[in-house]
């Protein structure tokens, strides 16, 4: 086994196990906890397959952001102990079971998948923009402001509404 | 070298795990949390794709995604919080109101 690979086994099995653990903790700070752990460890993929400003906002935004988001809300909440019993549905191996299917089934349609190689490689990006030999970064930030540039707006609009819908939704009503 | 395969495997059972989590709970809360699992088994994928492919626009969907689950869990929070006000539970099944 190459180095890469047991790094990518190191990393598949934090993940998974964190992520079932995650769904199967009874107390939400516990599940918080283990998805934070979960996040680090998809963002050391993500700079293994050479994404480091996906890895950057993968760090920022989900364990930064959501993850505090998460944490405010149970504490806010004051959740009683006794009320977290029967958390999970009776027939919960139903779901197991199903779930399981789904795996199998996508595992087989996509096994021994080939990818032929993209049009908007970084090597023909910077040649296209003039910026030969500059990282990776810059070549998605230059995407993102020219071809992209409608997405990016409605992404910015889409927080827009969505920092005036939470604000609304939780103001006390009088 | 790690094949492209493996990536796709690891992000499928992600996103099963988080199926099975939305499925199973009835906490609110993890069923929010199991929905930001599958964001990011699809991101997972995503990336690997874009990797492999040697193709940046998937670093650019990635993006989009991110910022509509920061988008969504704001929202969703936030419905949990006028809810749990009103109702005082966070379980799915006490929640009936909608039923008429």
């Amino acid at each position: 086994m190459t180095l890469s690979q047991f790094f990518f086994f190191y990393n598949a099995i934090v993940i998974i196990s964190t992520a079932l653990l995650m769904v199967t903790r009874k107390s939400p700070v516990h599940s918080v906890i283990f998805m934070l752990i979960m996040f680090f460890h998809v963002a050391g993929l993500y700079l293994f397959l050479n994404a480091e400003f996906v890895a950057a906002l993968q760090v920022i935004v989900y364990a930064g952001a959501i993850l505090v988001l998460f944490l405010f809300v149970i504490f806010l909440l004051n959740l009683k102990v006794d009320r977290l019993e029967r958390q999970s549905i009776a027939n919960w191996p139903t779901a197991a079971v199903l779930s399981v299917a789904m795996f199998t089934v996508i595992a087989m349609a996509t096994s021994g998948m080939q990818v032929g190689p993209g049009k908007y490689s970084i090597e023909s990006l910077n040649r296209s923009f003039g910026i030969e030999g500059s990282s990776h970064i810059k070549a998605v930030g230059v995407l993102l402001y020219t071809k992209y540039i409608f997405p990016f707006e409605a992404a910015s609009l889409i927080l827009l509404v969505a920092m005036i819908g939470a604000i609304v939704l939780a103001k006390k009503s009088r | 070298m790690v094949p492209l395969d493996w990536y796709i495997w690891l992000a499928s059972a992600l996103f099963c795990i988080g199926v099975f989590g939305f499925l199973s709970r009835r906490n609110i809360i993890i069923m929010l949390m199991s929905i930001e699992l599958m964001l990011n088994a699809v991101n997972i994928s995503l990336v690997a794709f874009s990797h492999y492919m040697n193709d940046i626009r998937g670093h650019i969907m990635v993006f989009f995604i991110i910022t509509v689950a920061a988008a969504e869990a704001a929202i969703g929070l936030a419905i949990i919080i006028a809810m749990f006000r009103n109702n005082d539970t966070t379980n799915v099944d006490e929640m009936t109101e909608l039923k008429g």
